[in-house]
């Protein structure tokens, strides 16, 4: 068959499994029955819309994930407590993060999947923060429920608790919002009784000053609401004895309200509510803009932060038990079951235990350890059950020690000084001392005019452009990329990635996905009737070791029993009632008598695991890493443009030379210490080269702090993400390609902008000062310049949007997909 | 011209009324996802499951 992608996760077909699933009238092939179950239930629900919109594969549920004991201790109430809201009538809120929630398809499908369920009183996901929102009646149905719902669609459900920093960053969005409407309908207001005053509609003196005072009354508010972060701002820059970009937009604004107040009350000399209003409104929405742009950025990290199951299983007298980790107390013996997250730190009790610690450590290699060693909190059991005592819960664990540790290095990080704000400072003082020169002089010449020229030079000086210029390119980049899938968390970042010129990239889970695939299969001679590989894949489903994820699904029609994991060695089990052995070639050869152990060695390059039956040994698999999708049209792309590439792996040299040669990466370094590649990236800065960091584990963190712009990978820690600058989203390398084209035209209309907002005043103060312009015209100008200022910057969406330099060959896995393509990335524009 | 003093404070109240009711879009979170129900529109959903499932 041609079609060789699973149609519903997009993984490659395993050699003809024949499974087929009817979806929307036409057959489909799958990968295996997790996907096959989950499309038929899309399909049973009528629900089959989601695959032509959405925007890539969505994964399926598994057996273990699907059942309702899985996720029955949730209906536990002491867990409840910990993120479940109860409403006065008894019906329930919480907030769930959902995993695999790729774009609005998934969400729409979440909604109407689980929207209809008896006693759910509304439920609402949002894509971008992957968060869904329950209210459901307890009385008719239980939580376990809807999370057994979303697990069998595929969507993995984690119980959400809002910190302290999201709910801040609503409140502030919302505040802001309510400001951008006021300032937005009041100056609408103002300018329409300005339009009245300048045009002189009504000469009469009575209607002349009714609508002075009417406009008062509107403008007011605007100001004093609206306008109340400048102020605010101002002030904390006074206090702290430097100049801001608020302390003139203060003054202006402050002064050009305190000035109209005065001549309404004495009714003569000019009103200047319209400008006033207007620069608040243009100001607020350059602000708000920014901000959602900073938030959104945010709010994606911070999703991921959340990694510790909040069931455990306690084991009192013998017995387990479900509790809360919450409720977990030092001492307590804890059952750990295979592929769960150790929930405390604490000390191995079982006699041996098979640890992936990826989340601190980012290596994907699992850890062996045995009685008595400790096991970290955050840390993947890949073997069969584990028993362990507990001896720190919660924030006492060593991975919160860690993330708190880096959230605080963090902060202190030294951020590049921003271009304008080093301008501005310079710049407002030029302002203010030139006001204040003209102002003296004019009230020497002309006391009746001095304020009105003021005021002129004060806001057609007003650094709005000059404001501006910085924040708009980089909040429409920022959006921009944001949609692509990679996340810029502050603005220096980009002005960094601007001017990079060494890419050191970290091997495992960058360069290549963290897991493993299979890349050949020899026969071994020992003659056996079925496929070596699916007689594999079946044994090695039962095992939750890494290199098992290599194998395709297995085959439903092989019978597999008597499993048993023999540490360090493989799996030993009986297919369709033949004796097998996996795993190391000595292990495999025992089983049969006739096993030659001996025999030529590997390259360094090469995994090898075995299969030998009673017979001796029957197949050889080779396993190898497998770069990401793309990995190397990015690379040959980023070469292109001028980049130096590395790869600096702590990795042995064998794996490491073989992907380089691969990807055709000339320089690279094996076996790096997580201070070697801190030292290797130095010794690059000290040569006068700028270093972009690309990693994702907790060893790549030194480096990734100290080098010039680091990109932490989505899929990595979250410690490492806390302490890079950007996150890459993507499953594929392209949208780091992207951000660098984007940031290189992000500074150069940076440059544009502030070329153009400089020229403007040079020529505009003149006049102003000069007595030429009234206040608004200067106004007008302001208003001009700012828009044409903004208007350079949302090219930058366009250049974002447009711009497809690589097509990941996975993109299309089936024929519905490309129709789905618009669907997260039409909406570059949305910004403006 | 003597009408502008009722119309001006009537467009006002107006005003005042639309301030009102944005604020109360923005409490009740109205404006906290502006991307997701651009997109469900595009999409199918008044076509009922099957009332087993």
């Amino acid at each position: 068959m041609n079609d060789a992608h699973c149609f519903h996760c997009g993984q490659r077909l395993p050699a003809a499994n024949g499974k087929t699933v009817r979806v929307a009238g036409k057959r489909r092939s799958v990968c295996s029955a997790d996907c096959e179950r989950t499309a038929a239930l899309i399909e049973a629900r009528g629900l089959t819309e989601f695959y032509r919109f959405r925007t890539g594969p969505t994964g399926a549920g598994n057996v273990s994930d699907t059942g309702l004991d899985r996720w029955r201790a949730y209906d536990r109430e002491a867990l409840q407590r910990e993120f479940v809201a109860a409403d006065a009538d008894g019906s329930r809120r919480a907030q769930l993060l959902v995993q695999g929630v790729r774009c609005a398809a998934c969400s729409w499908l979440i909604e109407n999947a689980l929207g209809s369920l008896p006693g759910m009183r509304s439920l609402r996901v949002d894509p971008v923060s992957t968060r869904a929102t329950l209210h459901w009646d307890p009385a008719q149905l239980k939580l376990s429920e809807i999370l057994t719902q979303l697990a069998s669609l595929g969507y993995t459900p984690i119980p959400y608790t809002e910190e302290a920093g999201d709910k801040a960053a609503r409140l502030e969005q919302r505040a802001a919002l309510k400001r951008l409407i006021v300032a937005g309908l009041g100056m609408m207001q103002v300018m329409s009784f300005a339009v009245a005053l300048y045009f002189g509609a009504w000469r009469e003196p009575q209607i002349e000053s009714f609508l002075r005072l009417v406009s008062l009354l509107v403008a007011t508010p605007v100001v004093f609401y609206a306008g109340a972060p400048f102020f605010r701002g101002a002030w904390h820059r006074l206090r702290a004895r430097a100049l801001g970009m608020d302390v003139p937009v203060a003054v202006a604004v402050g002064g050009a309200w305190a000035a109209s107040v005065w001549h309404t009350l004495i009714g003569a000399g000019e009103v200047y509510f319209d400008s006033a209003t207007m620069f608040v409104f243009f100001l607020s929405a350059a602000r708000y803009l920014e901000m959602t742009g900073r938030h959104r950025a945010l709010s994606l990290t911070g999703a991921l932060a959340h990694h510790l199951p909040r069931v455990a299983t306690r084991l009192v007298a013998g017995r387990p038990q479900a509790v809360g980790t919450m409720e977990l107390q030092a001492g307590d013996r804890v059952l750990v079951a295979p592929g769960a997250v150790v929930p405390a730190d604490g000390v191995l009790a079982s006699a041996s235990a098979l640890l992936d610690e990826s989340l601190l450590t980012g290596e994907s290699r699992a850890v062996r350890k045995n009685s008595g060693e400790p096991v970290v909190a955050g840390s993947l059991n890949q073997e069969q059950g584990l028993e362990f005592t507990v001896t720190r819960i919660g924030a006492e664990t060593l991975m919160s020690q860690i993330t708190r540790l880096v959230g605080d290095a963090g902060e202190r990080k030294p951020r590049l000084v921003e271009l304008a704000d080093g301008i501005a400072s310079w710049f407002i003082g030029t302002v203010l001392l030139l006001a204040t020169l003209v102002g003296y002089a004019w009230w020497q010449l002309q006391p009746d005019r001095a304020f009105e020229v003021v005021l002129s030079v004060l806001v057609v000086t007003c650094p709005c452009a000059l404001a501006l210029a910085t924040p708009a390119a980089f909040t429409v980049a920022t959006a921009a990329l944001a949609r692509r899938g990679f996340m810029v968390r502050h603005r220096g970042a980009l002005q960094a990635l601007s001017r990079v010129s060494d890419l050191v990239f970290d091997k495992t889970g960058t360069l290549t996905h963290g897991a493993t695939s299979i890349v050949s299969v020899e026969s071994c001679g020992s003659a056996s009737a079925a496929d070596p590989l699916a007689i594999a894949a079946a044994l090695e489903s039962r095992s939750e070791h890494p290199l098992a994820r290599a194998f395709p699904a297995p085959d439903s029609a092989l019978s597999v029993d008597a499993v048993a994991a023999v540490p360090s060695a493989g799996l030993q089990g009986r297919v369709n009632g033949r004796l097998y052995r996996i795993g190391t070639r000595r292990f495999a050869a025992e089983l049969g008598s006739a096993g030659d152990v001996s025999g030529s060695r590997s390259s360094a390059a090469d995994r090898l695991i075995f299969l030998g039956d009673e017979n001796g040994l029957v197949a050889r698999f080779k396993v190898e890493e497998r770069p990401r999708t793309g990995a190397a049209e990015v690379l040959a792309a980023l070469a292109g443009r001028g980049l130096r590439l590395h790869i600096f792996s702590g990795d042995q040299p064998g794996p490491v030379e073989a992907l380089a040669e691969q990807l055709g990466i000339s320089r690279w370094r094996a076996e790096l210490r997580p201070q070697d590649k801190l030292a290797e990236a130095k010794s690059l800065q000290a040569d006068g080269r700028v270093v972009a960091m690309v990693g994702d584990g907790i060893n790549d963190s030194p480096v990734l702090a100290g080098a010039d712009v680091s990109v932490a990978m989505g899929e990595g820690t979250t410690l490492a993400q806390h302490s890079a600058d950007c996150v890459l989203m993507s499953e594929s390398l392209e949208p780091l390609l992207i951000a660098v084209q984007v940031a290189r035209r992000t500074m150069r209309v940076v440059r544009q902008n502030l070329v153009w907002a400089a020229g403007y005043n040079l020529v505009a103060l003149p006049l102003a000062a000069a007595g030429l312009l009234a206040p608004w015209m200067a106004a007008i100008g302001m208003s001009a310049s700012s828009l044409l200022v903004t208007g350079n910057a949302l090219r930058l969406a366009r250049a974002a949007a447009v711009r497809r330099p690589v097509q990941p060959a996975r993109a299309a896995p089936d024929t519905a997909t490309p129709a789905a393509k618009p669907c997260c990335k039409g909406a570059a524009g949305a910004a403006s | 011209m003597t009408i502008i003093y009722v119309l001006i404070p009537l467009g006002l109240l107006l005003l005042a009324a639309a301030v009102w009711a944005f604020f109360w879009a923005v409490r009740n979170g109205q404006f906290d996802d502006l991307e997701t129900p651009a997109w469900r529109i595009l999409m199918d959903d008044d076509r009922k499951p099957p009332p087993e499932a």
